[in-house]
C-alpha cells in the first residue's frame, strides 16, 4: 500500500521542519530580548549627544558648519540598513520597497541617487537597482559595533562636505513593538537644527581648541550615534520579526501535519477495508 | 556646599550619573577640574580617566578613550567614545568600505538570480501601487 507509506514518509519530514523553526523561534526570541537591550543602552547617549547640540545651537553664532547648510539638490545618498541574513518576513523587503519608492521620485525629479549599504541583504539586492554604490559594510553580527560603521559614514560625510552629494538619507526599520516593525526613512545629512529649551541670557562656551573644529567634532558623533543608533534598532527589528515568522512557520507545519496524519488515517482504513473485503469474498468463495 | 551633576555616556551604553563636588577630565590642552558653577566649556578630550569625586569625598574614576565634554554650570557632560579613534584608522575604514562595495558588486554570484527577481517584484508592485493611486485620483 504506496499511499500510506508515502504520507507517513511526508509527515517526518514535516515534522523535521517544524522542528528547525522551532528552534529559530526560540533562539530569535532570547536574541531579540539582548537585542532590545542594547537598544536602550544607546539611548542616553543619542538624548545627550542632542542636549550638547542644542546648547550649541543656541550659544555658537559666528559659525555655521556646513552640515548645517541646506543646498539645492543634485545628488542624494541613500544609506540602507538591512540585516545579513534571511528567513525574518518581509522585514528587508518593506525597506528595500521604501527606498524603491522614493528612489523613484528623486529620478522623476532628475536627481540622481546612489547609495551605501548595510547589510548583506541590501547588498545583494541593490547590486541591480542601477545608481552608484558608495560603500558596504556586513557581516556586523548580532552584536553591531560602531567601529564597523565608521567606513561607511566617513565616506557620505565626505561626499558632503565636497559638494558631491548634496543630502543623505537613512532607511532603516523602526521598532514599534514585537509584532510591528516600520521601514522609515529620515534624513541625516543636513542636520535638521535640534530645538532645545531657552536658556536666557546670550552665552557663549569657552572653546578648547577653536569652535569650528569642536563643532565638527561633535556633529560627526552626532551623526554616528543616528547612525549606530539606527543599525542596532534594525538589529532588535530581524529578531523579532524572525520570531514572528518562525512562530507562524511553526503553526503552519502543525496544520499540514494534521491534515496529512487525517489522509494517512483514511488511507489505512481504506486498506484495511479492502483486505476484510477480499478475505470474506474469498472465505465465500472456498465455502 | 553646591553640587554639579555628571553624566557619562557612551555610544554602546550608559556609565555612570549622579552628583559630584569636583569633576577631573582629561581634556585636549590638558587637565581640567571642574567645580560646580563652572563657566560653559567644550572641549575635546584624550584617551585618559575621568575621576569624579562624589559628595561624600569618594573619588569614582572611568576610563576614556576620548570623546568631547561638555560643561554647563551645574551640568558636565561626557560623551565618551567607544571606539579608539586616529585619522588613519578613519581614512583605513572608508577605504575598506568603498574596496567591499566594489568588490561586492563586482562578483558574480549565485543569489544575484534571486536579488534580480525579488528587485522586478518589488518594482511591479510599486508599480501597481502607482497605477492605483493614479485611479484614485482618477476618481
Amino acid at each position: 500500500m504506496a499511499g500510506a507509506k508515502e504520507i507517513r514518509t511526508k509527515i517526518k519530514s514535516v515534522k523535521n521542519t517544524q522542528k528547525i523553526t522551532r528552534a529559530m523561534e526560540k533562539v530569535a526570541m532570547s536574541k531579540m530580548r539582548k537585542a532590545q537591550d542594547r537598544m536602550s543602552a544607546a539611548r542616553p547617549y543619542a538624548e545627550k549627544i542632542r542636549r550638547t547640540l542644542g546648547h550649541l545651537a543656541q550659544a555658537n553664532l559666528e559659525y555655521k558648519h556646513p552640515f548645517t547648510v541646506e543646498r539645492e539638490v543634485k545628488r542624494v545618498v541613500y544609506l540602507i540598513v538591512s540585516s545579513d541574513r534571511g528567513l525574518c518576513g518581509g522585514l528587508n523587503m518593506n525597506a528595500f520597497r521604501t527606498t524603491v519608492r522614493e528612489v523613484r521620485e528623486w529620478r522623476a525629479k532628475g536627481v540622481e541617487v546612489d547609495f551605501a549599504l548595510i547589510g548583506g541583504k541590501a547588498i545583494s539586492f541593490f547590486r541591480r537597482m542601477g545608481g552608484k554604490v558608495l560603500a558596504t559594510s556586513s557581516q556586523l553580527g548580532d552584536r553591531p559595533h560602531l567601529e564597523q560603521l565608521l567606513g561607511v559614514i566617513k565616506v557620505m560625510t565626505d561626499a558632503y562636505r565636497d559638494g558631491s552629494v548634496d543630502r543623505v538619507l537613512i532607511v532603516s526599520n523602526q521598532f514599534v513593538n514585537t509584532m510591528t516593525q516600520k521601514a522609515t526613512p529620515m534624513q541625516l545629512l543636513p542636520l535638521e537644527p535640534v530645538k532645545s529649551e531657552g536658556l536666557l541670557e546670550h552665552w557663549d562656551y569657552i572653546y578648547e581648541p577653536a569652535s569650528n573644529e569642536l563643532m565638527d567634532s561633535v556633529l560627526m558623533r552626532y551623526i554616528e550615534s543616528q547612525v549606530y543608533q539606527a543599525v542596532i534598532e534594525n538589529a532588535a527589528c530581524e529578531q523579532s520579526a524572525r520570531m514572528v515568522a518562525m512562530k507562524s512557520a511553526s503553526d503552519n507545519a502543525g496544520k499540514i501535519i494534521g491534515q496529512l496524519e487525517l489522509a494517512y488515517n483514511k488511507a489505512r482504513q481504506a486498506n484495511i477495508t479492502k483486505e476484510l473485503a477480499e478475505i470474506v469474498g474469498g472465505a465465500a468463495a472456498v465455502g | 556646599m553646591a553640587n554639579i551633576h555628571v553624566d557619562i555616556v557612551s555610544a554602546e551604553g550608559h556609565i555612570h550619573s549622579g552628583e559630584a563636588q569636583m569633576v577631573f577630565a582629561p581634556a585636549e590642552m590638558g587637565e581640567v577640574g571642574i567645580a560646580p558653577r563652572h563657566a560653559p566649556l567644550l572641549t575635546r578630550m584624550k584617551p585618559g580617566t575621568v575621576r569624579v569625586q562624589t559628595p561624600d569625598g569618594e573619588i569614582l574614576p572611568f576610563f576614556v578613550g576620548g570623546g568631547i565634554l561638555e560643561v554647563q554650570p551645574y551640568l558636565v557632560t561626557v560623551l565618551a567614545d567607544t571606539a579608539l579613534r586616529a585619522k588613519d584608522a578613519d581614512e583605513a575604514a572608508a577605504l575598506a568600505a568603498k574596496q567591499q562595495a566594489e568588490e561586492k558588486l563586482a562578483g558574480a554570484n549565485s543569489d544575484i538570480d534571486l536579488a534580480r527577481a525579488q528587485a522586478e517584484l518589488i518594482e511591479a508592485a510599486a508599480r501597481l501601487q502607482f497605477v492605483q493611486n493614479l485611479k484614485k485620483i482618477g476618481r
